[in-house]
């Protein structure tokens, strides 16, 4: 870090690392696959569990898609760390001559593209299958704003802690363990934005909320952004 | 390192004291509440624990940078310490604010944003146990607990204030007042007296306990060494 280089480069290190990522799962789809099926299942069993007619779809499915983006969310996020452990791709990473935050931002963007497209998927497959007045509003900015600014939260700590637990004895079970309780207030801001804006509440309901996120969102990233280091030390 | 330092012997012995003084001001010295009844004397010894729990954690946080900005293992052993205390005496706070809770509220918990943080500050240090458990090389398991130590500080008061953005009933008895809270009552001066003490006496209690668990730290890594010399 003692020698400067040019900002271009610190922006192609990144690039190059999502782009690695996007490139491979282009190729294989193991990941996307896997998430996918995996969050349609989440809705499949929430079906049964919540018995979802009518009325309690008005009032549920913000929190059902919530709770489907963050478990799909994090099979995602422990398989693209566990990869990079798992065939050394880690230990090459982290020799090359870059700084070390740019392989974090780059592993973020290429979860969040990976968040995203799962998304984008399952919300019009919810919104078939459980037609309703509200679940029109699915598609409206305002909450895919939500969505976009609630994934960067989840994605922007998930990343640094599937690092740290990619590299721990229990790793499989160790990143919803660590990553659920600190993830709280983006889970809360979100599904209560997601649920103002089906409803059609008042924008100034939602807008608190999305104050939050924001907050959450910067605070988090430039946590991470300091002690990424640490985290991958050796 | 085999026997206890005087200091530490004297203050075992004035965290016993003060303990079962801090019990009969609560019990005895400090007048009956008129609309809750006894119950109520459970809200000394609550306040007191609660209060060394915020304390541990916020020692945690610290130690937790300090160790992240100068590498010195003792701010690990330090971070741990308080971790494992604050843990123990925020579950007594919060069973005693249950005990306390089941008459004046008629339920033994409920989603209120100081209960459910108070669960969820719970949950992030005992995620913090299992982390470390899970690493074996005790640089890095430094370093992973410090990272989560300080993740957990941060977000536990944003968690804070987003359950707070919906209605609340925990009474606030200390600063100002919140009309839709249940059971909060005035305090006389013999109840205030009986409050302060207990904190006093429950802070000079985790210091003592503070020093035995880094003794113990200390212990844990001599037997490590000489297993390891064993090995050899």
């Amino acid at each position: 870090m003692d020698n400067k280089r040019p900002s271009s480069s610190y922006f192609q290190a990144v690039l190059a690392v999502a782009w690695k990522d996007l490139a491979a799962e282009l190729r294989s789809r193991e990941l996307l696959s896997a998430m996918l099926v995996f969050a349609l299942l989440v809705i499949l069993i929430f079906n049964f569990s919540l018995e979802l007619d009518k009325e309690a779809r008005e009032n549920v499915t913000a929190g059902v898609l919530w709770t489907t983006f963050a478990f799909a969310g994090t099979l995602g996020l422990n398989r693209s760390m566990a990869v990079e452990k798992d065939r050394g791709c880690l230990d090459g990473l982290l020799l090359a001559p870059v700084d070390r935050s740019a392989i974090y931002f780059g592993k973020a963007i290429s979860n969040l593209a990976f968040m995203l497209l799962v998304e984008i998927i399952v919300l019009p497959v919810y919104s078939i299958l459980y037609t309703s007045v509200s679940t029109m509003r699915l598609f409206t900015p305002a909450f895919l704003g939500v969505t976009l600014l609630g994934s960067i939260g989840y994605v922007a700590v998930g990343t640094l802690l599937a690092s740290m637990a990619v590299q721990s004895r229990t790793r499989d079970v160790m990143l919803p363990i660590l990553l659920f309780p600190v993830i709280v207030p983006v889970l809360v801001a979100s599904v209560q934005a997601s649920r103002a804006i089906l409803q059609a509440l008042e924008m100034s309901e939602v807008m608190a909320w999305v104050n939050l996120l924001i907050v959450y969102d910067v605070i988090f990233i430039a946590l991470a952004f300091m002690v990424f280091d640490y985290v991958v030390e050796e | 390192m085999s026997s206890q330092p005087r200091t530490l012997q004297i203050l075992n012995f004035v965290s016993g004291l003060l303990l079962a003084a801090a019990a009969w001001m609560s019990l005895g010295y400090a007048p009956t509440e008129r609309v809750m009844g006894a119950v109520q004397r459970v809200f000394y010894f609550h306040v007191a624990t609660a209060w060394v729990g915020m304390l541990g954690f916020i020692v945690a946080a610290v130690a937790g940078v300090i160790f992240l900005v100068t590498g010195n293992l003792k701010w690990d052993k330090i971070g741990l310490a308080a971790v494992e205390i604050s843990l123990a005496f925020f579950f007594i706070a919060i069973v005693l604010g249950s005990i306390w809770a089941r008459p004046i509220w008629g339920t033994w918990w409920t989603w209120e944003p100081r209960l459910t943080t108070a669960a969820i500050l719970e949950m992030v240090y005992l995620a913090y146990l299992l982390l470390r458990q899970g690493v074996e090389d005790p640089e890095r398991r430094a370093r992973f607990g410090a990272v989560y130590t300080l993740l957990g500080g941060i977000s536990v008061p944003v968690t804070f204030v987003s359950i707070r953005l919906f209605r609340t009933i925990h009474p606030v008895v200390i600063m100002g007042g919140n009309p839709n809270a249940q059971g909060g009552f005035s305090m006389e001066t013999s109840m205030l007296q009986t409050m302060l003490f207990c904190i006093f006496a429950f802070s000079v209690i985790f210091v003592t306990l503070f020093w035995h668990r880094l003794r113990l730290g200390d212990l844990a890594e001599k037997v490590e060494q000489l297993k390891l010399k064993l090995i050899q």
